[in-house]
């Protein structure tokens, strides 16, 4: 029984199959990345897994458990945490309070809410701007706030989505830290990325789509050699 | 847990008032500023907190003056039952009210609850068998004077505000706004967005309920064009909270402050001055502009509302920053 | 069997100036997402300049030549001043432009009653009461001419929509606004004038019903609700969905009337309009998250 399955993933919208036959597996502490072009899928995937869209055929397997037919917040309460591409700050809410929202996920009293919140907002870094009003935050803290939120409903797996685009190279540094030190501390983590620098860097294993269908997998050399995805990715760089 | 004091002394002073003030013109207009601070602040947790903005609070306004007065009329009893049992029909009617509504989002949402009250106000004219239709119902008040209504008035309405303030600080209060602030990132950080839109529903619809038994005990007659009227409830509510301030504790309440008093100055006639200075100063055309101003008090207030929105769309609590800064100036330049 | 016929007769052609209603109402919220809950104050307001020029002499169908244009201009005045300006306010609640409209609403009817009174007025014309027969069913002259009158504006929107460029920048901006305004459409200029085109249409449909019905200060909001039923029914920013949508108000309406009783005409389109809120999906799905 894989940690984390996905397993032959459909998802139409209208006549246009944006997945159309992907499946991979995840172990437990991995940290797993998911490449492809833009529009290959990759989004529409975490969507389904956490539960925003229902696949049209296919099954999502958490620890040997379906969940691909259950409600987003009983998907966060299981265990699975996720970012947004474009991010979702709780614009009018301070840094604080945005992550004892999360952290409410796991007890219902305040005073343990916001322990646990300052907790793992210095685990972070975000311990300067922790009263700073969310919609105040410059991309790079709100990226962070993303994954500082996830974080503190305790997930055993996380699910990052383009935690790196818009942040400047020092601020890169910051996030490929911050990521291994999540995984580190006994998360497992599946992670769509398109700044290839950073995805290479810390995936474990890689698994590329593209027109919504798997076109490789492996380590990342493996994948950065393979013909397929080369040429989906004619002409773009490392970053 | 620092308390500002502020509150209670308003409590203390408002709880002493009829001591002092005896005219029952003015503890009238008390007791609806009252009513429509447990009004507002209602609603202010459903639209200004959850970020679902209601246009049908009537419905919860008319459940609740009905239950107290169908009591009487059915089944004898008196109806001040209604204010035990008013805001939980009222919460009963709000179940698959919301249930219909927050399947959509937004405007669609305004309009579903728009539509909802309507149909609740056409419902209550035409099954006239039970509820007496056009006729409403008419009961004798339980009290010959205002006092022991203006303190249940403000007995409830610090209830309500009480209630709401622990209510914002809790759990459910962070669940509240994190769905107004982007409903997809609650769900994902594990709020059941459904069932606490529900929640948030069911306690506007709980108060908003014993606001509307109330009414029924203390005005002593209801029909339907008045207690599911789209525009002096459920409109007037809306603007309670928007001058006041949506998304703050305190704000409904200055809102309500406010409100009554405007719509009274209008339709008195800036409570008879313009009349007096007329009758004073001898000028008809004075005179003149009274009589107007009575009779234009609804057009004064539709100005109003599209003045505030224009101007103060924070309201005052929310805006108070901007007001400062205004009147600050104002001063300096003198 | 010739009461259901007449009573199809008279929905259909009810539905016909419903339809000319819901148009208005559909442009707006379809391309600006603009509830207007004055739409049925604007129409009032039309009726009340067709009873003016009649009391001068003019036939109500000449006056479509006058109120429209006004309207038109209330219209666009009414968005540039005062729901722009709400686009850019930073506030909590979104909805502060629904509830201008109301505050609108209310001005117009109330400026109204305080120069009328709210007394019932009538326009009597040739033509107002003059029915003509089709075996045993009786057709009403004036909805007839109406009906059809209604049908021409729908069809001259439709191909103004489609066929001409201030029409495609109209439903560029309808649907993404942001996209229209990079491919050099005025977005502001396109949402000032298609509220003005909205109150125009409805101003039309005033004039057109002038003729038949009595007119009050109050008659606003009435309207403006069975408004919103065709525009939900039809689907927004669609002109052959306001006809449908239209003819199928009208027929409810007609069928509820005949076969339940009169008081019942506005719950059935209310109850009408809270089923397709509920079960419309598809397309409705997407506008539900405005």
């Amino acid at each position: 029984m894989a940690y984390f399955q996905v397993d032959s993933l459909v998802k139409y919208f209208g006549g246009l199959a944006a997945v159309n036959g992907v499946s991979f597996e995840v172990g437990q502490g991995e940290i797993f990345g998911l490449i492809g072009p833009n529009g290959s899928g990759k989004t529409t995937t975490f969507n389904m897994i956490s539960g925003y869209h229902r696949p049209t055929s296919g099954r999502v397997l958490f620890q040997g458990r379906e969940i691909h037919q259950l409600p987003t917040h009983k998907i966060c309460h299981l265990g699975i945490g996720r970012t947004f591409q474009v991010v979702k700050p709780l614009g009018r809410m301070t840094v604080l309070d945005n992550v004892i929202a999360a952290a409410y996920s796991r007890t219902s009293s305040h005073h343990k809410a916001k322990e646990e919140a300052l907790k793992v907002i210095d685990f972070c870094g975000l311990m300067p701007v922790k009263d700073v009003l969310a919609k105040a935050l410059p991309i790079a803290g709100r990226k962070r706030l993303e994954i500082t939120r996830a974080m503190a409903t305790r997930p055993e797996l996380l699910l990052l989505d383009e935690t790196a685009a818009g942040l400047n190279p020092s601020e890169l540094v910051e996030a490929i830290d911050l990521i291994r030190k999540i995984r580190a501390n006994g998360t497992t983590i599946v992670i769509i990325e398109h700044i290839m620098h950073v995805i290479m860097t810390i995936s474990d294993r890689i698994h590329a789509i593209n027109f919504g269908q798997t076109i490789a997998e492996g380590t990342p050399s493996e994948v950065a050699a393979n013909q397929a995805v080369i040429e989906a990715y004619l002409g773009t760089d490392y970053a | 847990m620092k308390k500002s004091l502020t509150p209670l002394v308003f409590v203390a002073l408002l709880a002493g008032l009829p001591l002092i003030m005896k005219d029952n013109y003015y503890l009238h207009l008390m007791i609806l500023f009252l009513m429509w601070v447990v009004i507002g602040s209602a609603w202010n947790l459903i639209a200004g907190y959850t970020g679902q903005v209601s246009f049908g609070d009537a419905a919860f306004f008319g459940c609740g003056a009905y239950t107290a007065g169908l009591l009487a009329t059915h089944l004898g009893v008196s109806t001040w039952w209604g204010l035990a049992l008013g805001g939980f029909t009222a919460i009963a009617v709000g179940l698959p009210f919301g249930w219909i509504c927050f399947r959509m989002r937004g405007a669609y949402f305004a309009l579903a609850t728009l539509a909802l009250n309507e149909v609740l106000r056409h419902g209550a004219t035409i099954a006239e068998d039970f509820t007496g239709g056009m006729v409403g119902i008419l009961i004798m008040p339980s009290f010959m004077s205002k006092i022991p209504y203006y303190y249940i008035a403000l007995a409830l309405a610090v209830a309500s505000l009480a209630s709401l303030q622990w209510v914002v600080r809790s759990k459910p209060g962070y669940y509240f706004v994190s769905i107004r602030e982007d409903q997809d990132a609650a769900e994902s950080l594990g709020v059941n967005t459904h069932l606490y839109k529900m929640l948030s529903l069911a306690y506007a619809a709980f108060w908003t309920g014993m606001a509307g038994a109330l009414y029924m005990n203390y005005m002593g007659f209801i029909d339907p064009n008045v207690v599911f009227s789209l525009h002096d409830i459920s409109i007037m509510a809306i603007l309670v909270g928007i001058v006041g301030g949506v998304g703050t504790v305190y704000g409904p309440a200055v809102g309500a402050f406010v409100m009554v008093a405007v719509q009274e100055l209008f339709r008195s006639g800036f409570f008879g001055l313009f009349k007096w200075l007329g009758a004073v100063s001898g000028s008809a055309s004075l005179v003149k502009v009274a009589e107007v101003l009575t009779q234009a008090h609804v057009l004064g207030f539709g100005l109003l509302v599209v003045v505030v929105i224009l101007v103060l769309p924070n309201g005052i609590v929310g805006d108070w920053p901007k007001i400062r800064k205004r009147v600050f100036r104002l001063g300096a330049g003198a | 069997m010739d009461v259901f016929l007449q009573t199809l007769v008279a929905g259909i052609l009810k539905g016909g100036l419903y339809a000319l209603i819901g148009i208005g109402m559909t442009l707006i919220m379809g391309v600006m997402g603009i509830i207007n809950l004055a739409h049925g104050q604007l129409m009032m307001l039309a009726m009340y300049v067709t009873y003016i020029l009649n009391t001068m002499g003019v036939d109500p169908y000449f006056s479509l030549f006058v109120a429209m244009p006004l309207l038109f201009l209330l219209g666009v005045a009414i968005q540039k001043f005062l729901l722009n300006p709400l686009i850019k306010a930073d506030t909590i609640l979104p909805e502060n432009q629904v509830l201008m409209t109301v505050g609108i609403g209310m001005v117009l009817t109330e400026v109204v009653r305080f120069i009328f009174s709210s007394d019932y007025k009538y326009i009597t014309t040739t033509y107002s009461n003059q029915t003509f027969f089709l075996g045993n069913i009786s057709f009403s002259m004036a909805l007839v001419i109406a009906f059809w009158i209604a049908i021409a504006f729908t069809v001259a929107m439709f191909f103004f929509l489609v066929k001409t460029d201030l029409g495609r920048s109209i439903r560029a901006t309808a649907q993404d606004k942001d996209a229209a305004t990079l491919m050099g459409v005025n977005t502001g200029r396109i949402t000032v004038i298609t509220f003005g085109l909205g109150s125009g249409l409805v101003a039309a449909a005033g004039c057109l019903l002038a003729p038949v019905y009595y007119i009050f200060p109050d008659l606003g909001g009435p309207f403006t609700a069975k408004a919103f039923i065709i525009t939900i029914l039809g689907g927004l920013g669609s002109t052959v969905g306001a006809i449908f949508g239209g003819v199928t108000l009208g027929l409810a309406e007609s069928m509820g009337a005949t076969y339940f009783g009169m008081e019942y005409e506005d719950i059935i389109g209310l109850t009408i309009f809270v089923l397709v809120l509920l079960f419309l999906p598809g397309g409705f799905k997407r506008l539900t998250k405005i």
